[in-house]
């Protein structure tokens, strides 16, 4: 087992971050000329990266899958930015922001990294203001907060329903000043394949040029992935129809290793499900719970009547509701955090209380906060989300309550990096949502914009210095070496085994197939028989993938079958992993709920004495199983406890 | 819900295109048309013939990926939509749809459905940001914003780039997508010390780039998903006509920051 060095800082967990930069290692502007980067994604955590280090004066190429920089699924991150500004006068503090991100984290994050991320938190308001983010304000000019699950201060930063839209295009327009002063580079439409090491380091790329279909290789002196999470696995999730894992899965195999592969989050408020042809899952921010209580019928007959249409749910009395967070968790009532949340539902649904045509969904109801506030304010607050909702379910929600039931939005897990954000490859960086992250087991709302810029803006422009420092006499890599040659075989090879299967069944049947096992197995509730069922399944799925599949078409063209197919078939042998996790994991924390592991409440039961570490996963083989290292956690600063929000 | 659809079908941006006519069955009116579009594109995988290449990623409408003109509009016949938020119930049950990718001569197509916006990129690279590095800003609160400004501000900023200004004026301008960036940033104080060389930058390369000029017909604002007002065009031209004057006294070069 190889051993683990997170590189945490000594010291106070107050003083780690500002001691380890007095400490680094730094490159003069000349030097920093001479040193490439690759910055593989251009959400938040791409685009502030390669802004950032580009304006240091290092040389970067920034590649996204999209058509532009500006599509990464950042933008569509709806309600807003925690940072601990203490506007409000709240009591809000960094160390209040650190505490309760490690707390709704259930203990599974590591203290160095959170207590930096709330560290940083301010200037990355400061530094999107700067940019022309136009937050929203108050009549005074100052800045407006909401507040958000998870916590009983407001230090929600928003700009509208469109505040991940606002925050990205900040980092997109500070990237694409870098390309005009060529600091930067852009590859757009471009998708990463492989990740190129020379000896031992990452060095490159090999990316497709998804307009020619082009097999290109790229090198640098270092490589950060910032290409999201994988919550796509699941086939129906709020991400975007391209979110993929492919970039995370090919460092995996070269080494990277996956941290907490099982740590999902389910978003308590989505449109719920309508039918077999849907392709995606739409998010109704969390900011709405700020304004509107979640409820189901505590009668029987009247859920009856209600799926029968002989009532609409304003029929139904006050006394027959169940506001069943309000009643379960009176300290939070409706902003519990979002595991919290989409448990309760889950329950409330399974007992039979759930309305809509399946049943699988529970009220928003923004009545009482119409009557308290008006209409006009509801509208100004979240007017847009008001409409994306009717235009989708053709209701109107001011007039009756919205329907909404979990859906998968964001995964917690992801490759494991060490206090420099640097992967078990030296080298590779990953930022964002792509690695295992500041947010343990459970994510608080507002914190993934946070997570993103901070590692973009402030993080990785200090620990990719200190990386770089020792390199600035390695020349510039030609991409002829036989390394880079080989991985090119490789993936041209994979490619031509994709076309060569010939099949009958098209891509989207077998992602289907796969979301299918994990949403059952692998989903919000999970279980010894199912996750073991689950690995055995998706195994014969992808078997039959490989005998069965069909792509139409060529490679060196526009082909988004061969795409969706290549990333398919890694979402495979990625949700086997995550099964694989989530059966090692014999407890129940945050967003990983073990049904043999709850309270007589049922809630989420820890086992610190067993399972209080970072699960860190190593490929050893396609047809080896995986070796399992662990990161034990420590808490220093704060004491452990039971997660309570009652 | 069944339906015709008449596609352009283009190999490549070389191929000559041309429309073709097909039949979809079975299509719930819940869909949204993209995912019309995705039945319809694996009854074509199952029958062994390449599926219709179109633009999309978010599907919640603010990636700003998709397009299409469909029957004649682009993002289609609802209002204050894009495509992917479209909805089959807009249509009737046996409607021919015709389906065609944006056209302007700033947006060559690259495949079937599927356009080239880069040029829009480009408008921003010339000058759609604020000269700010990373780090050493003062306090966010530092600067205070009257809330109507920052409204008015946030209402130019929420144009997504996805074309369909262009693809709606019949002279292909790009005048309502660089007008809601100038206004987005001009109507801050941050954005205010470089809003003079920004327009002059942002209009001088959308000039180079091959769009056509504004006759105010007001075909952009009717189209554009996320209503951006042509206010914003007439403030661009103030602004542009201020620099312009003011440039003449200082000599200011656009671009070249």
């Amino acid at each position: 087992m190889t051993k683990l060095n997170s590189k945490i800082p000594q010291g106070p967990v107050a003083t780690k971050w500002s001691s380890y930069k007095d400490h680094i290692a730094l490159v003069n502007p000349a030097n920093k000329r001479k040193l490439d980067i690759i910055v593989v994604g251009t959400g938040l955590a791409g685009a502030s990266a390669a802004a950032s280090l580009g304006a240091l004066g290092f040389k970067v190429k920034a590649f996204c899958y999209q058509d532009s920089p500006r599509r990464a699924h950042s933008i569509a991150a709806q309600g807003g930015i925690n940072a601990s500004k203490n506007y409000q006068n709240d009591g809000d503090s960094v160390y209040r922001l650190f505490y309760d991100t490690i707390k709704g984290g259930d203990y599974r994050a590591r203290e160095g990294n959170v207590y930096r991320l709330a560290e940083v938190s301010g200037a990355i308001i400061d530094q999107s203001v700067a940019l022309g983010v136009p937050f929203a304000r108050e009549y005074g000019g100052l800045l407006d907060n909401r507040s958000f699950g998870g916590a009983q201060v407001s230090r929600t930063f928003y700009a509208r329903g469109q505040t991940g839209q606002q925050l990205l295009l900040g980092a997109y327009s500070a990237m694409a000043r870098q390309v005009s002063l060529g600091n930067v580079e852009s590859f757009i439409r471009h998708e990463m394949l492989d990740v190129v090491l020379v000896d031992g380091r990452a060095r490159g790329i090999i990316a497709r040029n998804l307009v020619t279909g082009e097999i290109e290789r790229h090198s640098a002196h270092a490589v950060v992935l910032a290409t999201g999470g994988y919550g796509n696995v699941f086939f129906l999730s709020t991400n975007a129809m391209g979110s993929n894992a492919t970039a995370l899965w090919k460092a995996y195999k070269k080494g990277a290793f996956f941290g907490n592969p099982c740590f999902t989050q389910i978003h308590p408020t989505c449109i719920p499900v309508h039918g077999d042809f849907q392709s995606k899952l739409t998010l109704m921010s969390e900011s709405l719970r700020n304004d509107g209580r979640i409820w189901v019928p505590k009668r029987k007959e009247d859920v009856e009547a209600l799926r029968h249409n002989k009532i609409k749910p304003k029929d139904i009395a006050e006394e027959n509701r169940d506001y069943y967070l309000e009643r379960r968790y009176p300290a939070f009532g409706n902003l519990v955090p979002r595991d919290v949340a989409s448990r309760a539902a889950k329950e409330r649904c399974d007992a039979g209380f759930g309305v809509g045509e399946t049943g699988l969904a529970v009220y928003l109801d923004f009545a009482d906060s119409i009557k308290r506030l008006g209409r006009n304010v509801i509208e100004e607050r979240y007017g847009n989300l008001f409409q994306m909702y009717q235009k989708i379910v053709d209701e109107n929600p001011y007039e009756n309550p919205m329907m909404i039931y979990p859906a998968v939005h964001y995964t917690m897990g992801g490759l494991w990096v060490d206090y420099d954000l640097m992967s078990t490859v030296p080298g590779l960086f990953v930022a964002g949502e792509a690695n295992f992250s500041d947010h343990g087991a459970n994510r608080l709302g507002a914190s993934a914009l946070m997570q993103g810029l901070a590692d973009g803006y402030f993080v990785l422009p200090y620990t990719m210095q200190n990386y770089l420092a020792d390199q600035i006499n390695v020349p510039r890599f030609k991409t002829d070496l036989p390394e880079f040659e080989e991985a090119e075989k490789q993936v041209k090879s994979r490619l031509q085994k994709l076309f060569d299967v010939k099949g009958s069944k098209p891509v989207d049947h077998f992602h289907r197939q796969l979301g299918k096992i994990m949403w059952e197995y692998v989903g919000m509730a999970r279980n010894k028989e199912g996750l073991q069922k689950a690995i055995t399944m998706i195994r014969e799925l992808r078997a039959e993938f490989w005998k069965d599949v069909k792509i139409t078409g060529e490679t060196n063209e526009v082909n988004p079958e061969l795409e969706k197919a290549g990333r398919v078939a890694d979402f495979m042998e990625l949700g086997e992993l995550m099964a694989m996790d989530a059966l090692n994991r014999e407890e129940s924390c945050g967003g990983h709920f073990r049904e043999e592991y709850q309270t007589p409440e049922g809630e989420a039961l820890r086992n610190d004495e067993d399972f209080m570490y970072v699960a860190a996963w190593e490929y050893k083989g396609d047809d080896k199983e995986p070796a399992l290292n662990k990161e034990t956690l420590e808490y220093e600063a704060i004491e452990v406890k039971q997660r309570n929000y009652k | 819900m069944d339906f015709t659809l008449k596609i352009w079908r283009q190999k490549n941006a070389k191929a000559k295109g041309k429309f073709v006519t097909y039949k979809v069955t079975g299509i719930s009116e819940s869909s949204s048309f993209l995912e019309m579009l995705d039945v319809f594109n694996d009854q074509l995988v199952t029958k062994g013939e390449d599926p219709v290449v179109f633009d999309h990623d978010c599907r919640e409408g603010i990636c700003g990926t998709c397009s299409l003109y469909i029957n004649g509009r682009p993002h289609g016949p609802d209002d204050a939509v894009t495509t992917c938020q479209l909805h089959m119930r807009k249509f009737k049950d046996g409607d021919t749809i015709v389906i065609e990718p944006w056209r302007s001569k700033a947006f060559p197509v690259i495949r079937d459905l599927m356009v080239d916006r880069q040029a829009f990129d480009k408008i921003i690279q010339a000058g759609g940001f604020i000269s700010v590095n990373t780090g050493g800003i003062p306090d966010a609160n530092a600067i205070l914003i009257p809330k109507a400004d920052a409204d008015s501000s946030m209402d130019a900023a929420a144009c997504i780039g996805c074309g369909a200004c262009v693809a709606a004026c019949k002279n292909a301008s790009a005048m309502l997508f660089v007008a809601a960036k100038v206004s987005h940033l001009a109507l801050l104080p941050q954005g205010k010390a470089e809003a003079s060389r920004r327009v002059q930058a942002m209009v001088a390369k959308m000039d180079e780039l091959g769009f056509g000029s504004c006759t105010n017909t007001g075909a952009c604002e009717a189209e554009c998903p996320k209503q951006i007002s042509i206010d914003n065009i007439a403030r661009m031209n103030r602004e542009f006509l201020g620099a312009k004057m003011g440039s003449q006294k200082k000599k200011v070069v656009a671009g070249g920051f």
